[in-house]
């Protein structure tokens, strides 16, 4: 492959001109390339969502499933094949709410899958109902007396639950990103990187200039396995939010604990087995 | 000549320990033997009771009335009017504070005799046990042999206290002897419904097997683990039953056989991902064991009741297999073909049982035929690296004896591997185009529901089939249909369906149908109140049954008891 365009797969998009998810298709393929990834060692992985269509927007193979359910399906495909790389697009009403409990094992198991979560805080697809990272009080046609629950904060969620490696990025700082992207996949175990991401359609509150004047790179000044420190810089939301890796750890992954497949892929273990055995 | 013990006290008793034990002792000496449970959902504490029949005749299903009657609770003692002529209840008065005075109870003192040999009252269950083996005069080498094998993975010192406690029981003089017939058979082998399915899956090459706990499913989730290691099988509790049927999915998508097992409310939660397979053309199996419901239901008694439920179940359009094996052996063979089918059809597939047959066990001649049909159909390695021009969901290709693209694996080659579940594009791609989702439901649905159905096997027949008395059933029922046949009181016709979805095609049924239309009475026997069996089969055939019989109480039809219910029909 020449360039990064080599993953392109000629299909226009089906999003909004100015939305985020444009900036996040272009850095995940730029942090392929620059892996020496090929489009066949890579499955991606994605629910329902504006988000969840990214897979169909560059060549790999791909499991476009239902919403909420991407981490179970990639769960069981890295599981049945752990030399393919499995990486999951979603958003933040398909990962933090619908897929929320399968988030919660997830962070348990530590599959060696990597998650990218488009959090526009709000829902996209189903056209501009408030999401789990709605701030609280916003009013939406479905919200009349505003959105009634805390937002959820991922990154302290993640960290909490020794989420094995943990990210902010946004979607105006692709360079940021790419970087990112690139440090979450080579990381071997669970990684969740929350992408801030512009919804240029129903998001008029956290619009590209108020992440600007709000988002900031940051490179930890702790050592990245302190989860105290991890955590009380993921408590920093509000006029300031910091870009950049919070927290990782070096856990075995879900995989490695199989003993079954600890010298080889499931997949090239299928087979008919003799069943005599069984029958005494 | 059969003989029916049944073993009753709380739950923690040890009751099944000895329920099994009496199963693999009779069968070990070449006996046939039925045995099934009837527990309550907790730990310790209620009424369970297990009941075995074994005998010289063929035994397939429960019998009402017993000859011994083991009781380590007062409520047992109650069974006094099911016994039978000669039928003896063992009871210990002291430890149940209660006397009976009729000459057919028969006091022992268990934990008295445990007490003096400086035993835990735990081992009262394998006291009773070998004073039983005692009052049938089988050789004690055959006692010992079947408590060690229960215990043969506990340290020595348990097995060292059991064998004691067997002793104290084989050695206590009941003054009470049943002559039993000889066997003149060799030893049979036990299977359960767990196990058959169970050995059918890793037969089939099951390599992945998610599940949430649920009775009465659990006993095959467990099987599957407890062989994992020696069969290279991944088995992974999930975090629930959406996850469950999802991750196998996911693995069945990356190229290895995957199954998940569930009871009625598991299955509810996965119906959306039923569908997903159905969409995205990912083989999978997928257990359920019924109970009875709605909701909790009754959580560890059984039930017919979701056999509409499981062919319906799942939204939008796309084609499905309903097995319902009728005893363990079919287990192994319906959970294969299942499996084939699933593959071979790139569709989800159901074994639909429940708690009656998994938790029965049934005794086999030891050198049971297996045959399982193993065909992979997947492109893998140089076969895909190979293969020109992939695309998963490409429209039918009639120049080819299977005209569906293969399932291939994905990493396998530089091609790649998509799908969707919002429709799709050959490719696998999202579309909005009208007319590809004509051509998509055509390969999809359509052509898949013609070409599985030739594949469908008809009912068997059991019985006379010029009999003018035709009883019909399916699943679970196969035991009790065939133990009507065996009556030497009337004559039937009995008819097992054990793959009731799709239905076979008509020109598999002429037999079926034929025998139904000569028959003055024809009657449906099923585990439900509303007839789920009845309906489909009279709207598939188009034709009325004359009778029913249906249970609902929770428990397993027995043998007298539908017996009564054909004279009355009468
Ligand atoms: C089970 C189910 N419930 C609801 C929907 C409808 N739905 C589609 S996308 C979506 C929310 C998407 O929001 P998000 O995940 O934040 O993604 P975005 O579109 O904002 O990228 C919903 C509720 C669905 N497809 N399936
Ligand atoms: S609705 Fe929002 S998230 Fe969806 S495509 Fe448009 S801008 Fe992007």
């Amino acid at each position: 492959m020449r360039s990064y365009k080599g993953f392109d797969n000629d299909t226009v998009p089906a999003w909004c001109p100015g939305c985020g998810n444009f900036a996040i298709l272009d850095s995940f393929k730029k942090a392929l390339f620059e892996l020496g990834i090929e489009p066949h060692e890579i499955t991606l992985v994605s629910g329902i969502g504006q988000s969840s269509k990214l897979p169909h927007y560059l060549k790999c193979n791909g499991f476009n499933g239902l919403h909420g359910r991407s981490l179970p399906v990639a769960t069981g495909i890295s599981v049945a094949n752990h030399k393919q790389k499995v990486i999951i697009f979603g958003g933040d009403g398909d990962t933090y709410g619908e897929g929320g409990n399968h988030l919660l094992h997830a962070f348990r198991r530590n599959p060696n899958i990597t998650l990218f979560v488009h959090n526009n805080a709000v829902y996209g697809l189903t056209k501009g109902q408030a999401s789990p990272t709605t701030e609280f009080g916003r009013r939406t046609k479905a919200q009349p007396f505003g959105s009634l629950s805390e937002p959820l904060n991922p990154i302290a969620f993640a960290i909490t639950m020794d989420c094995s490696f943990v990210a902010r990025s946004f979607s105006g700082s692709p360079e940021h990103l790419k970087n990112i992207m690139k440090m979450a996949i080579n990381h071997e175990g669970f990684a969740l990187v929350d992408i801030l991401q512009i919804c240029v359609s129903f998001n008029k509150v956290n619009n590209f200039e108020w992440y600007r004047n709000r988002v900031y790179e940051f490179n930890a000044d702790y050592d990245l396995s302190d989860k105290l420190k991890a955590f009380e810089k993921s408590q920093e939301f509000g006029e300031k939010i910091p870009l950049g890796v919070f927290y990782s750890n070096s856990r075995l992954t879900f995989e490695k604990n199989i003993p079954v497949i600890k010298d080889k892929t499931l997949v090239s273990m299928q087979n008919f087995p003799d069943i005599k055995s069984l029958m005494d | 000549m059969n003989y029916t013990i049944r073993i009753c006290g709380e739950a923690g008793q040890g009751i099944q320990t000895t329920g099994e034990g009496f199963s693999r002792l009779f069968s070990s000496l070449g006996y046939n033997v039925f045995s099934f449970q009837d527990y309550e959902s907790r730990i310790r504490g209620g009424h369970n009771f297990y009941q075995i029949t074994f005998g010289t005749d063929e035994i397939f299903a429960p019998k009402k009335f017993l000859d011994l009657v083991l009781t380590f609770d007062k409520k047992g003692l109650e069974y006094k009017n099911l016994l039978r002529n000669n039928g003896i209840v063992i009871y210990d008065a002291n430890s149940l504070k209660q006397n009976e005075y009729d000459e057919r109870f028969i006091n022992c003192p268990f934990r008295e005799l445990l007490k003096n040999a400086g035993l835990k009252n735990i081992y009262e269950n394998i006291v009773s046990f070998a004073l039983i083996a005692n009052i049938f005069s089988i050789d004690k080498k055959y006692v010992y042999k079947v408590i060690h094998d229960i215990f043969v993975n506990k340290p020595d010192e348990i097995i060292e206290q059991n064998m004691k406690a067997v002793d104290i029981g084989y050695d206590f003089d009941m003054k009470k002897k049943i002559n039993l017939p000889a066997s003149n058979s060799e030893e049979k082998i036990l299977l359960s419904g767990i196990r058959g399915i169970g050995i059918g899956a890793i037969g089939s090459g099951c390599k992945f097997y998610s599940a949430y706990p649920m009775t009465p499913s659990t006993g095959v989730f467990q099987y599957i683990g407890e062989h994992a290691k020696k069969f290279n099988i991944v088995v992974e509790q999930a975090e629930d039953e959406i996850s469950a049927i999802n991750m196998a999915i996911g693995a069945s998508f990356a190229g290895v056989r995957a199954m998940t097992g569930t009871s009625g409310g598991g299955f509810a939660l996965m119906n959306e991902a039923l569908s997903l397979s159905g969409m995205t053309e990912t083989p999978i199996v997928i257990l359920l064991s019924q109970r009875p419901g709605p909701a909790t239901g009754f959580p560890t008694r059984t039930e017919q009741g979701e056999l509409l439920y499981a062919i319906h179940a799942g939204h939008g359009e796309f084609p499905r297999i309903v097995f319902a094996p009728g005893d363990p052996f079919e287990c192994i063979h319906l959970t294969n073909k299942a499996f084939d089918l699933a593959e071979k059809y790139q569709i989800p597939a159901i074994i639909l049982t429940d708690q009656h047959l998994v938790d029965s066990l049934y005794s086999y001649k030891k050198d049971l035929k297996i045959e399982l049909k193993n065909r992979d159909y997947r492109l893998r390695s140089t076969d895909f690296e190979n293969y020109q021009d992939y695309k998963r969901h490409k429209f039918l290709d009639f120049n080819k004896s299977n005209p569906l693209t293969p399932l291939a694996v994905p990493g396998d080659s530089k091609q790649l591997v998509f799908t969707d579940s919002d429709e799709h594009d050959e490719v696998g791609h999202i579309t909005e185009d009208g007319e590809i989702r004509k051509k998509m439901l055509e390969r999809r649905y359509f052509w898949k529901i013609e070409n599985i159905r030739k594949y469908i096997s008809p009912p068997k027949f059991y019985g006379n089939k010029d009999s003018k008395i035709v009883l019909v059933g399916f699943g679970s029922n196969l035991g009790i249909l065939r133990e009507i046949v065996n009556n030497k009181k009337i004559s039937v016709c009995a008819i097992h369906f054990s793959e009731v979805f799709p239905l076979p095609i008509r020109e598999n049924s002429y037999e079926f149908l034929n025998i139904i239309s000569k028959s003055n009475l024809s009657i449906c026997i099923e585990n439900n109140a509303s007839g789920q069996f009845q309906k489909l089969v009279e709207s598939e055939y188009g034709f009325k049954f004359s009778h029913y019989i249906r249970k609902y109480d929770g428990r397993p039809f027995n043998y007298e008891e539908v017996l009564e219910d054909i004279y009355a029909i009468l």
